[in-house]
């Protein structure tokens, strides 16, 4: 059977699947129950300042997308930092710690911008015996209006800061958590590099208002009639987060940086992907929010699974796999000529590959009168929406065309090898091709 | 239309041959990968779920519907047979709708539980039909146990304590491995040699020979076994038939149920084998539908079951009496046996109508039949067992009979239902209670 240990910045854990700093690892009950779960690892629910904690509001803190049959398809919350006592949690740590000494534990830390502040928690931190810590720079509710979470993570500037102040008032590894809420996901992470941060995890929450309810007019989750935006994390999050995680693994200015991959992990496939994106690891929280810690069998047996059929024995056999195949659009090969196909025998005449194509995209599928379904391969321009709205998986495929044959949409002759826009005569910066 | 349907008497052959095959396919067809994927995908995930709790053999039914759910279908075979090794055919014989489907939570709610038999059934497919066998064997103890019975608690028993390490040594009466599973489940529920494909499959664990052909009797005792082996396991089931106890019982053409559904599936052409014109099965459970359901497909024109009290109490399910309706068996409840009639060979069978509290009535019924099967109940053979209860040998909550170092589970035993999954529920917990107390001598 695979190996699922991770090494990630030297903090071993028996799987890569860690939950993220957040409700469910809020105290030493849920925790012990993680890990007694599976998880291999947890980020402690991020902490304060020492003094009064913060207040959550005593109304809903979450909202939902659901999808048909009420999937939970993207959750918003309004929760804050830990709303318990500094020494409280510290000595939870502590003692969680002691007791499950191959998990990974990580203390997320959300303190002021002010170096006296991360001065006095570091040392209570690295008391604990906990692995490494983790910096908030990304809740994007609440805190943030406080000068704090997403306040910070939107200045690279802060960021180095803060990050220089933790590697030097703390001796284990510094992960820097960044805010989507951004423009350019590489600008934070080159400055959280600059800091000196051992790894980058990414993304936190998204600004998000899932809904407005239309009879009291107030956004959701309603606190007695009004509503605030609050961060969105779930499914819909990850094609988001997987991408910006991607332009990190490949930025030459953040290559080969560790990160920890967050967002909309929900079963072991979320998480391969990740790590073929470069992760060392994942962080779960929605899917244990929705199904509970158990989870986490379903995502070890499956990564392990198919870890073993590809015969990859650990996790690095494959970690960063898709990097090199991420690219940008103008290295994408024009020489590369699909056209739709359709298994007649698997169509089973719905016809909403035909609605797309006729009302949205090229007129390139026909319809007989006795409801079979055709590619016009003279018109089809191979953009893959039929693929996508059959609900016959590879009912429709892509098939590529031979290098030689002549493709009856344009009238010209496959080529064979690689060309692309820089080199095309349609580009007016197009470079002579050497 | 053929000219055997309305021949009167016991015929072989009363449909078209090619008949058969259909017939006698696969009663819930495979799902398919898609089918499998939407039938998987309504399943909640619940929490401490009520399904597990409904399953004999405890298996962690929403964690192997996520595995299919989530692309990983051979790694929800190993879910399922790591609690049951006989997942694939309880899958197919399993009454799900008294059992995990009932408690599903979607059948509170829509009356539609999520298809728990049917997913279960695409995973084991899924992965036997590579041939993989998912488990390895623990370091040889040097412990040696017989298993008595080749049936489902058997089996059960056999591959746990295999796979712990001993070396396990089944005899079974019948010329195959698979007990009831081989010879007493109608044919349409596991077609294509499912049975005896499941019994290789099983077997591939290694450290288990079968021997077929013996039965406990003279020339294998369990005083012999208890000397030679460190510990019995029996599994042997119920091999004795209840007799009718009315007049003229032993005319031709009363049969048991169980011999009639043991030769359907032994049987390579089910033209070859003979039904009457007219049927009559004695009896509520699922031998007597089995044997029911299959005479009418043989192609016996009018086929009557008669159970004694009212349909509630019938130990075949609603679904068994709803397929046996379907086929055309006539149900007839509230009615006991009075005499056979005929000259050598039965012709009618008189019955009488009886109350709820089985006080006769006076009024009867005569039904025409060439063949009555009975199905009224099966019993315990065999001389020299440990002590009985209520016709079983008894046991206690660990499986352990009166003597010491055997076990027993299944039919033959005390407790549970006489369903599959409940014996290889027991078979396989006496294997983990032999193996504690197997290494507690070590």
């Amino acid at each position: 059977m695979a190996d699922l240990t991770t090494d990630f910045l030297g903090i071993k854990s028996p799987n890569p699947f860690w939950l993220a700093s957040a409700p469910p690892t809020d105290k030493e009950y849920n925790v012990r129950r993680a890990f007694e779960a599976g998880w291999g690892g947890v980020v402690w629910k991020t902490l304060g300042s020492e003094g009064p904690p913060v207040v959550n509001v005593n109304g809903p803190r979450y909202g939902v997308v659901h999808g048909a049959d009420r999937r939970v398809l993207g959750l918003n919350n309004i929760e804050l930092i830990t709303d318990r006592d500094l020494q409280t949690n510290l000595d939870e740590i502590t003692r969680v710690k002691a007791d499950y000494p191959d998990r990974a534990m990580i203390v997320s830390i959300m303190v002021p911008c002010e170096e006296q502040a991360w001065k006095d928690i570091l040392p209570k931190v690295e008391a604990t015996g906990a692995d490494g810590i983790e910096l908030n720079f990304g809740c994007p509710h609440g805190m943030s209006e406080r000068g704090m979470g997403a306040a910070v993570g939107q200045v690279p500037e802060y960021i180095e800061m803060v990050t220089r102040w933790c590697k030097q008032y703390y001796s284990k590894p510094v992960i820097v958590k960044l805010t989507p809420n951004i423009t350019d996901i590489r600008i934070p992470a080159e400055a959280a590099r600059r800091g000196g941060a051992d790894a980058v995890s990414l993304i936190n929450t998204i600004n998000s208002i899932v809904s407005v309810n239309l009879d009291t007019m107030s956004p959701e989750p309603s606190i007695d009639g009004k509503g605030s935006h609050g961060g969105y994390c779930g499914p819909a999050v990850k094609p988001i987060a997987l991408s910006m995680v991607s332009e990190i693994a490949r930025a030459p200015a953040t290559a080969g940086m560790p990160i920890s991959g967050i967002g909309g992990v929900t079963t072991w496939r979320d998480a391969a992907e990740y790590i073929t994106m470069g992760c060392g690891n994942v962080q779960v929280c929605t899917a244990a929010m929705t199904y509970g810690f158990k989870i986490v069998q379903e995502m070890i047996s499956g990564l392990s699974e198919w870890m073993d059929e590809k015969g990859h024995t650990s996790i690095k056999d494959f970690m960063g796999a898709a990097v090199p195949n991420t690219t940008d659009w103008q290295y994408l090969n024009l020489n590369y000529v699909a056209k739709a196909s359709i298994n007649q025998d698997d169509c089973i005449s719905c016809g909403r590959c035909f609605a797309a194509c006729e009302d949205t995209s090229h007129q390139a599928i026909a319809m007989s009168p006795e409801r079979v379904f055709s590619v016009i391969d003279a018109e089809c321009v191979a953009c893959n929406l039929c693929v996508e709205v059959c609900p016959v998986e590879d009912c429709i495929t892509m098939v590529p065309m031979a290098a030689g044959s002549t493709d009856p949409r344009t009238g010209k002759i496959v080529q064979d090898g690689y060309a692309n826009w820089t080199t095309h005569p349609n580009n007016p910066a197009a470079t002579a091709a050497e | 239309m053929v000219d055997k349907v309305f021949e009167a008497g016991v015929v072989a052959g009363r449909l078209a041959p090619e008949a058969y095959a259909e017939l006698f396919s696969d009663l819930h067809p495979p799902l398919g990968a898609h089918e499998a994927l939407v039938a998987a995908d309504r399943c909640y995930f619940c929490h401490d779920a009520p399904c597990i709790t409904a399953c004999p053999t405890d298996i962690d039914i929403p964690l192997f519907i996520r595995q299919i759910a989530t692309g990983t279908p051979d790694a929800a075979a190993k879910t399922i047979l790591s609690q049951n090794i006989m997942g694939g055919m309880c899958a197919r014989v399993c009454p799900t709708e008294q059992l995990c489907e009932q408690a599903c939570v979607r059948e509170e709610a829509e009356g539609k539980p999520v298809l728990i038999g049917q997913l279960q059934r695409y995973a084991t497919d899924h992965l036997q039909e590579q041939g993989v066998h998912p488990f390895v064997r623990a370091e040889p103890t040097g412990k040696r146990v017989a298993v008595v019975g080749a049936g489902p608690a058997g089996l059960s028993a056999a591959h746990r304590l295999a796979m712990l390490g001993h070396d396990v040594k089944v005899y079974d009466a019948q010329p195959k491995a698979g007990g009831l599973n081989e010879y007493g489940i109608a044919a349409y529920k596991t077609p294509d040699g499912f049975a005896q494909g499941e019994v290789d499959w099983l077997l591939k664990i290694g450290g288990i020979t079968v021997e077929t052909g013996r039965a406990l009797g003279p020339d294998l005792s369990l005083e012999g076994l208890r000397a030679e082996f460190d510990a019995v396991f029996l599994g042997m089931g119920l091999g004795g038939v209840n007799d009718l106890g009315v007049e003229g019982a032993d005319k031709d053409g009363v049969l048991d149920a169980v011999d009639f559904i043991a030769d359907l599936r032994q049987a390579g052409d089910m033209g070859s084998v003979p039904v009457g014109r007219d049927v009559v099965v004695i009896g509520g459970g699922m031998t007597a539908v089995d044997a029911a359901v299959q005479s009418k497909l043989l192609g016996a024109l009018n086929v009557t079951l008669v159970y004694r009290r009212g349909r509630e109490r019938m130990n075949a399910s609603v679904f068994e009496q709803d397929l046996a309706a379907s086929k055309g068996v006539r149900i007839v409840t509230h009615a006991v046996p009075k005499a056979v009639i005929g000259n050598g060979a039965v012709r009618e069978i008189e019955f009488e109508y009886v109350g709820d509290d089985m006080a006769p009535t006076g009024q009867t019924l005569r039904l025409t039949a060439d063949q009555v099967f009975r199905a009224i109940g099966q019993t315990l053979e065999g001389e020299g067992l440990p002590d009985l209860a209520g016709g079983r040998i008894a046991v206690d909550a660990q499986g352990r009979t009166s003597l010491d170092r055997v076990w027993a589970g299944g039919d033959c035993a005390t407790g549970g239902d006489d369903l599959t999954v409940t014996a290889v529920a027991e078979g396989r917990d006496a294997a983990m209670h032999i193996h504690a107390a197997l290494s507690a001598n070590a």
